[in-house]
């Protein structure tokens, strides 16, 4: 299984390496850190290392930008890289940004009600309320949350 | 965009092909409506006008998904060229048994919320708010039912992005009832952006075997080309990230928090809808694109989902028996009951197949109602936490007897809708001779008795509280959807006609069959 990690392997696959090193800090930043801006960034990381792995897969060797001359007399020697890729990025990078926002925008309105951005201040607030409703609506019932 | 160029050609000698009565665009238009309705919401800026618009959006969507369910429902397929454009190129919408079954089952859902949501989110959140709550609303039914009707694996992101999205601003307007709807859905949002980015891997990795984004032809390329690392690790992205949205068993930690603190009337339209949604795109992915005889799928279905299916089964059971607030017992509930959904995936035989489109529907009516019964609860006894609720059945005696039926619905007693599709997933069990699963089906059912029961005596058999606080039947407009619903409870259990035909169509479809075998 392992003897087509050859040297030319390793190398010429470059970029899908630096794809999976980018992905894989993304989600550690997600997973690892407190700050919620922090975790926002670490998720930003993740879906942009997704656009590498995209745009390398439009690359064609030898392929130049995708676009017509005005006249569209286009010459069939000239290769082309895959602008497929690319539009389908252009899409995910819009998505991106809508979600970046929405989550900047949550994470202020947590900072109103909250007064704190990190996740340990935020777990022990909300256990608190759990304990406190437990307190006044569990235990009347002979339950527990 | 100049690269389309080189395509005129092909589209103007389909020009043939392009729909030009109303009727024959009837599948875009049913994403359509809702998609221009929320913009214009906006635009008008009218308190008044928001609900009449979504309103309307969403009865115009329930009358075309119906009108498409007919027409597919002997078994045949809608392909729609969006813009003319020929698929492979073109964006392809194709409507077949499985899906309009699901549009239907979303419009459907939207159109009995709506009346119910106009009382219920009048009093849960702010008034300034309810325009911007609209256009949200009918931006998530659109991207629900996008994702539901295209054809094409990349614009599925794209409508599931757009569902996600509203769905996290909509959870977000329970934070002037509970602020900890902030932090649900900041949540939800995390762990829902990782899934769909893990499913846009996904697909950039099939289109790096196949070339092609057009779910027909990535299934043909496929099957030509066999098993090979690329589709499988494709594959493998593809169902966890989808399965996050759908919470399966170990990725269902965003669902409790977020539909407990989401304004009722949001609760009910998602927990009907939005992890059904999620359950068909998995359905589509692994039956239509890889086929069932990919053995990787196989595999991984009986390794893996088959057990985390089995294990959301008894462990949100479990869990839902020991909670104190009704709304969040019910989400539980919804973790376990996508378990048999996945269990009937997982047998990957027709009956098997039949059944999780089945429960699919029955449980989306049964969730709908009893969340509406919850936000009836809110709304006049102050809270959904069991010590609000003693003795409220004579007090609130519709509102409780319509929770009581859905909760049997929820049991499967024979006679509602949760019976049939149970025993269906038993009979496809004992198809396999899995009876110790079908054991198991009717063992977990057990444990649904027990926390529906602890609802019933709570609302029947204990003494009202002390403080004998006053507590009036909920208003007209929230007892008649939540009526319709209990009554559909009831209606599906009995007349399986429409479901059941549809979801044997629906599976036969996904499963490959000849169309001229299905409809029988």
């Amino acid at each position: 299984m392992f003897e087509e990690f050859t040297w030319d392997f390793i190398v010429g696959h470059m970029n899908y390496w630096l794809f999976i090193v980018l992905m894989m800090t993304g989600l550690y930043i997600v997973v690892a850190r407190g700050n919620l801006v922090k975790k926002l960034v670490g998720l930003n990381i993740f879906q942009t290392s997704v656009f590498m792995l995209y745009i390398s897969m439009g690359k064609i060797t030898g392929g130049t930008a995708p676009i017509f001359p005005t006249d569209m007399k286009v010459d069939p020697d000239v290769i082309y890289s895959n602008p497929l890729p690319h539009v389908l990025i252009l899409t995910a990078i819009v998505v991106g940004i809508a979600t970046t926002s929405l989550a900047l925008a949550l994470i202020v309105r947590i900072r109103e009600e909250y007064g704190t951005i990190e996740e340990a201040g935020l777990l022990e607030i909300e256990s608190a309320i759990a304990r406190a409703d437990n307190k006044i609506h569990g235990e009347a019932m002979g339950g527990r949350a | 965009m100049a690269t389309d160029v080189s395509h005129g050609a092909a589209t103007a000698a389909d020009h043939a092909h392009v729909a030009l009565t109303l009727v024959d665009h009837l599948p875009v238009l049913v994403i359509l409506v809702p998609f221009m309705a929320a913009p214009l919401i906006v635009l008008i800026g009218s308190r008044g006008l928001a609900w009449p618009i979504a309103f309307a959006a969403s009865i115009v969507s329930t009358v075309v998904s119906f009108l498409l369910l007919m027409q597919v429902i002997d078994g045949s397929v809608i392909s729609y060229h969006l813009g003319g454009w020929a698929p492979p190129l073109g964006i392809e919408y194709r409507v077949d048994a499985a899906n309009a079954f699901v549009l239907l089952l979303v419009s459907g859902i939207s159109t009995v919320v709506l009346p119910y949501a106009r009382t219920s989110v009048a009093a849960e959140v702010p008034k300034r708010q309810h325009t911007l709550f609209y256009t949200a609303y009918l931006l998530c039914v659109t991207g629900l039912m996008g994702v539901t009707v295209t054809g094409d694996a990349f614009n599925v992101f794209v409508f599931l992005e757009i569902s996600s999205l509203s769905t996290y601003v909509l959870i977000a307007q329970g934070s002037f009832r509970d602020k900890r709807a902030l932090t649900a859905s900041l949540d939800y949002l995390m762990m829902g952006t990782i899934g769909a980015t893990f499913f846009v891997i996904g697909i950039g990795l099939l289109y790096m075997a196949t070339g092609t984004l057009n779910m027909a032809d990535i299934a043909d390329r496929i099957a030509e080309q066999g098993s090979n690392r690329t589709v499988r690790s494709a594959f493998a992205f593809i169902v966890v990230g989808v399965g996050l949205k759908v919470a399966i068993y170990p990725l269902h930690l965003w669902l409790p928090n977020a539909y407990t603190f989401a304004p009722s009337a949001v609760t009910s339209f998602l927990a009907a809808t939005a992890t059904k949604v999620a359950i068909y795109v998995l359905m589509r992915f692994i039956f239509t694109v890889f086929q069932p005889g990919f053995p990787f799928a196989v595999n991984t279905l009986f390794y893996i989902i088959v057990p985390f299916a089995l294990l959301a089964m008894f462990a949100a059971s479990f869990i839902a028996i020991f909670q104190s607030d009704l709304k969040r017992m019910l989400a539980y509930s919804s973790i376990a009951q996508i378990g048999y959904i996945l269990l009937g995936i997982g047998f990957l035989s027709e009956t098997g197949l039949t059944a999780s489109i089945v429960h699919l529907f029955n449980h989306g009516v049964t969730k709908a109602a009893l969340f509406m019964g919850v936000g009836a609860f809110v709304l006049r006894a102050g809270g959904s936490f069991y010590d609000r609720l003693p003795g409220l059945g004579r007090s609130m005696p519709l509102t409780s007897a319509a929770m009581v039926i859905a909760g049997l619905s929820l049991i499967g007693v024979p006679g509602t809708a949760g019976f049939i599709s149970k025993w269906v997933l038993v009979q496809a069990a004992l198809e396999l001779n899995w009876w110790p699963i079908a054991l198991m089906i009717v063992a977990s059912s057990l444990l649904a008795v027990v926390y529906v029961w602890r609802m019933v005596e709570i609302l029947y058999l204990m003494a009202p509280a002390d403080d004998k606080f006053h507590v009036q039947e909920a208003p007209m407009s929230m007892l008649i959807p939540l009526w319709i619903m209990a009554l559909g409870c009831i209606y599906f259990g009995i007349n399986t006609d429409l479901t059941m035909s549809a979801a044997t169509t629906a599976a036969q479809g996904l499963l490959g069959e000849p169309a001229v075998m299905a409809g029988h």
